[in-house]
């Protein structure tokens, strides 16, 4: 049997072309899914830029705290590790000298030098924690929520860095045995992980208003900034707000109204 | 041939060894995953289908598992609408809602039972939960 280079070229070019018919017919076949579609739900609140307004006058008594806290906390299965090493938080208190950290005068009004401040997520229009994630785990929605993928986070921890607010957790431990009650619409997370407040997007999608807000009792007033009519847009060009550390560029999108009540 | 008997032998002996599992396993049926699809929510539906036609779900189900995952955490979209235009909600929840039979334990549930046989190991349950953990 003798082949000359003329008849191998055609045999070998037959054999290839089958072989890739093949697979396409195989492939083809399988990995069709007939016109699927994927939607946003119909009844979720939308917004060009959330914004959250923390009207510190309405927190009042601890209970007023830990209502709100333990509201976020119950919904995303935040574990209560109980030692502050590492403590896992999405809202928590910060007294003002740390949440405020240049507005900070030597002599100040004492309740307000003394009286804890509500603390989360900024959700910053210029979120240095999204820039510094090298696998885009913390990414930034189109309506300003910067929202984490468990699935993608590597554990690295540069977010955590790279947050001027200490708004990121690292879970140091597993956090399942620490969850007081499971939710399963929402899921744990696992040794390893990166996690905080994620303006409740879970929520917004089901036309509900954030957990916090929710249990606030008026505290906490959540809505969009870009819209004029808003209750968070008129507070904020109508009132004076301050926000934790402006002169980063980050632009936070939680506003605190101090002098709203008769606290502060 | 050289120490031909030796060679022969050797041989006969090495293949022997090597088609021992083979041997071993003959005749003993493959029985297959034990998959339980008499939960009491899909007795209860008329049209006894997955989101997509089960044959497509058994090739493509971890497909459509990360596109729901990458349409729902990445881009908001959670709402799923199949080939013959119903609507799903994007969640692991929505399985579990028919795949799930709290009767059984963990491991004979209907997803398990499978990733067992094929050695298949996926780490959703390290964070998603079943309804049976959320209630303790």
């Amino acid at each position: 049997m003798s082949l000359n280079r003329r008849r191998f070229l055609r045999k070998a070019g037959m054999v290839t072309a089958l072989g890739l018919g093949g697979t396409f017919v195989i492939t083809g076949l399988r990995g069709k899914v007939e016109a699927s579609e994927y939607e946003t739900p119909q009844q979720g609140l939308v917004a060009k830029r959330w914004a959250m307004v923390v009207d510190m006058s309405k927190f009042k008594t601890k209970e007023d705290y830990n209502r709100v806290i333990e509201a976020c906390h119950s919904v995303h299965n935040v574990p209560g590790l109980g030692n502050p090493k590492d403590e896992i938080k999405w809202i928590w208190n910060e007294d003002y000298e740390h949440a405020f950290t240049s507005q900070n005068n030597r002599y100040m009004k004492e309740s307000v030098k003394n009286h804890p401040f509500i603390v989360l997520c900024n959700h910053c229009e210029n979120p240095p924690c999204v820039r510094a994630c090298p696998t885009e785990a913390t990414f930034q929605r189109p309506d300003g929520i910067v929202d984490m993928d468990f699935h993608r986070c590597i554990g690295c921890r540069f977010c955590m860095a790279a947050c001027p607010y200490g708004a990121r957790s690292f879970n140091f431990r597993d956090p399942r045995p620490f969850i007081k009650e499971i939710n399963p619409d929402f899921p744990t997370r696992t040794l390893g992980v990166v996690e905080k407040c994620n303006f409740c997007v879970e929520r917004l999608e089901k036309g509900l208003m954030p957990a916090c807000v929710e249990k606030s009792k008026g505290g906490l007033i959540f809505g969009d900034l870009d819209d004029p009519r808003s209750e968070v847009r008129k507070i904020v060009s109508s009132q004076y707000t301050i926000r934790r550390k402006p002169e980063l560029g980050t632009q936070p999108s939680v506003y605190y109204l101090v002098g709203g009540g008769d606290l502060v | 041939m050289y120490k031909g008997g030796r060679i022969i032998a050797s041989l006969v002996f090495v293949v022997a060894l090597l088609s021992l599992p083979f041997f071993y396993n003959m005749g003993k049926g493959n029985k297959g995953p034990v998959i339980n699809l008499n939960t009491s929510a899909i007795l209860q539906l008329a049209d006894k289908q997955c989101v997509e036609p089960t044959e497509w779900m058994r090739a493509n189900h971890m497909k459509l598992l990360l596109q729901w995952r990458e349409e729902a955490v990445r881009m908001g979209k959670t709402e799923y609408i199949n080939s013959q235009g119903k609507s799903f909600k994007i969640s692991l929840q929505t399985c579990l809602h028919c795949h799930y039979d709290p009767a059984l334990n963990t491991s004979d549930q209907f997803c398990v039972s499978c990733h067992n046989y094929t050695a298949v190991k996926p780490n959703c349950w390290s964070c998603h939960t079943w309804p049976k953990e959320a209630g303790k």
